[in-house]
């Protein structure tokens, strides 16, 4: 039987999404405007028997992280743009030590304490490893409280499937905005598949003792570590890559935008149909790994691009990267935790195309 | 159909509610909804505010910039209402606590008393059922039939008792608009 849709904020979807993706063990510290999600688990994990603990800070929160997921946990915390910034050396450490884990970033904007509106300038720091050392991860960004939902069970299968931190990055408009919400189905994780490298549990089964550690003293063999990892990046870019297009074979320009910024740009789609003027819109769904290739397609095809951020432009640098110098590629956004309007993207369409 | 509604009051006065009611009611009649509260340092006392989005398709921006309609509940708010309010839209003015004529006059505007019709039933912190009523008179974009289902599911068992009140408030907010 399909689930009755539901009235939720975003933040208490991703919640709900991953205690029942299976999440047993959830990690995090206060912070606007990610609370909900926080307060959710405090709710709801403790009546399943699952573990929740509100740490003593983020950098404490990750690293619980950390050990839960080297005992086998599906496990999670979440925070905002300050407490992300925090996590960052735990999140290097778990992706040098192949730790699979999912992170929520509800992000707000910055630099610094910054503000508590919504805001997309942590894009660099999401998608480069934002920590120390040659890493990456994956990173979904959702759009819509439905997908906030569904992208948070994708984001435990991935990690688990790939052996890495998955971050979720949404925003504050993401996180504390109602709409409707359909659950899949729970997962009893007790019927995940096992963990053969995890710790734990030797003196009951007498296996081989397991180390989880990210420290390789030894150059080459460190070289050799990261390379083997960065093969694994190959495959993920590979088969891992995901977006959504809209009205993009008849296009004079495209948008490109993702989470809260699609949406707007999505509305000044259709403001401009009213006015003759066919744009389109590519929304990254996963930025890393960055859809490059099917956007190098398009702008093969002589399409021009306007990259639409809450922020002073960070993920145009991986569009003009996409893009490889074959299409102009403009830039319009706000930042501050400023969201921009349907009506100013129109404008910039306009000014663009010169109509 | 597609009615964007900004809605503004004083803290306390129950605009979220408002707001998540509208969307409840909106989307248990098979629409497409988006609530966005305007978050902040908002207090009691404070400005609230939201951008209530009911659609029969899928929804862009939720954030609301030229709203169809937008819902003044207290004087503090009819600046914030006038500024953004499109261009021969609705204000549904709280004519208990505005006192002052729009400036706007290309504005549809519908006035509720909703203060005094709240107190006649009992309750001055239901005046907010009452503009939800005249706005779905107004704008027909929720019917609000599925309310009484809605309401006993967003209040918890202990605040079952307050259900016909709000259902009466609902009904007079519908009843004033003329």
């Amino acid at each position: 039987m399909a689930e009755e849709k539901r009235l939720m904020k975003g933040n208490e979807a991703i919640a709900e999404a991953a205690i029942r993706a299976g999440c047993s063990a959830y990690f995090g510290y206060p912070i606007t405007p990610q609370n909900e999600l926080t307060a959710y688990m405090a709710k709801h994990m403790l009546d399943k028997k699952r573990v929740f603990i509100q740490a003593e800070s983020e950098v404490s929160a990750i690293n619980m992280v950390y050990g839960a997921a080297a005992a086998g946990a599906r496990t999670m915390t979440s925070s905002s743009s300050p407490g992300i910034s925090l996590k960052q050396e735990g999140i290097s450490y778990a992706c040098g030590a192949d730790l699979p884990c999912v992170v929520v970033n509800v992000a707000r904007s910055g630099p610094g304490l910054g503000g508590i509106s919504p805001g997309q300038a942590d894009y660099f720091q999401s998608t480069r490893g934002g920590g120390h050392g040659d890493y990456f991860h994956i990173v979904l960004a959702p759009k819509s409280v439905q997908e906030a939902a569904d992208l948070t069970y994708k984001a435990f299968e991935l990690a688990d499937q790939w052996r890495m931190p998955v971050m979720i990055l949404a925003d504050g408009l993401i996180g504390q905005m109602m709409e409707g919400v359909i659950f899949q189905p729970a997962i009893d994780p007790a019927s995940l598949p096992r963990k053969p490298w995890a710790t734990g549990h030797q003196a009951d089964t007498h296996r081989e003792i397991n180390h989880i550690s990210s420290i390789h003293l030894v150059p080459a063999e460190l070289e050799a570590s990261v390379r083997a990892r960065f093969k694994r990046y190959d495959q993920i870019k590979a088969v891992e890559s995901r977006y959504e297009e809209v009205n993009v074979d008849k296009a004079e320009l495209i948008m490109v935008g993702y989470g809260t910024s699609a949406r707007v740009a999505l509305g000044a789609m259709e403001l401009a149909r009213k006015q003759g003027i066919e744009v389109g819109l590519f929304r990254p769904i996963t930025l890393w790994p960055f859809p490059d290739k099917r956007l190098g397609e398009l702008a093969a095809k002589g399409k021009r691009f306007l990259s639409v951020e809450m922020s002073m432009g960070q993920m145009i640098e991986d569009v003009k990267l996409a893009v490889n110098g074959k299409a102009e590629v403009s830039f319009y956004g706000r930042c501050g935790g400023m969201i921009p309007t349907e009506e100013e993207v129109l404008a910039e369409i306009r000014r663009i195309l010169k109509k | 159909m597609t009615e964007k509604t900004f809605m503004a009051g004083f803290g306390g006065q129950g605009i979220i509610s408002l707001g998540q009611l509208w969307v409840y009611c909106g989307m248990k009649e098979g629409k497409e909804v988006t609530f966005f509260p305007f978050y902040g340092a908002e207090k009691r006392g404070g400005v609230a505010r939201a951008s209530v989005i009911v659609s029969d398709h899928e929804i862009a921006s939720p954030l609301v910039t030229a709203p169809d309609s937008a819902v003044v509940m207290n004087m503090d708010s009819l600046p914030l209402c006038e500024e953004v309010l499109k261009e021969g839209g609705t204000l549904l003015i709280n004519s208990s606590l505005v006192k002052v004529e729009t400036r706007r006059k290309d504005a549809k505007v519908v006035k509720i008393p909703c203060n005094e019709l709240a107190e006649q039933i009992g309750e001055v912190k239901i005046a907010n059922m009452v503009m939800m009523g005249a706005l779905s008179k107004v704008t027909g974009a929720v019917k609000l039939d599925k309310l009484e289902a809605v309401l006993k599911t967003f209040f918890p068992e202990s605040k079952h008792k307050f259900i016909p009140m709000n259902l009466k408030a609902i009904e007079a907010g519908m009843a004033a608009v003329k």
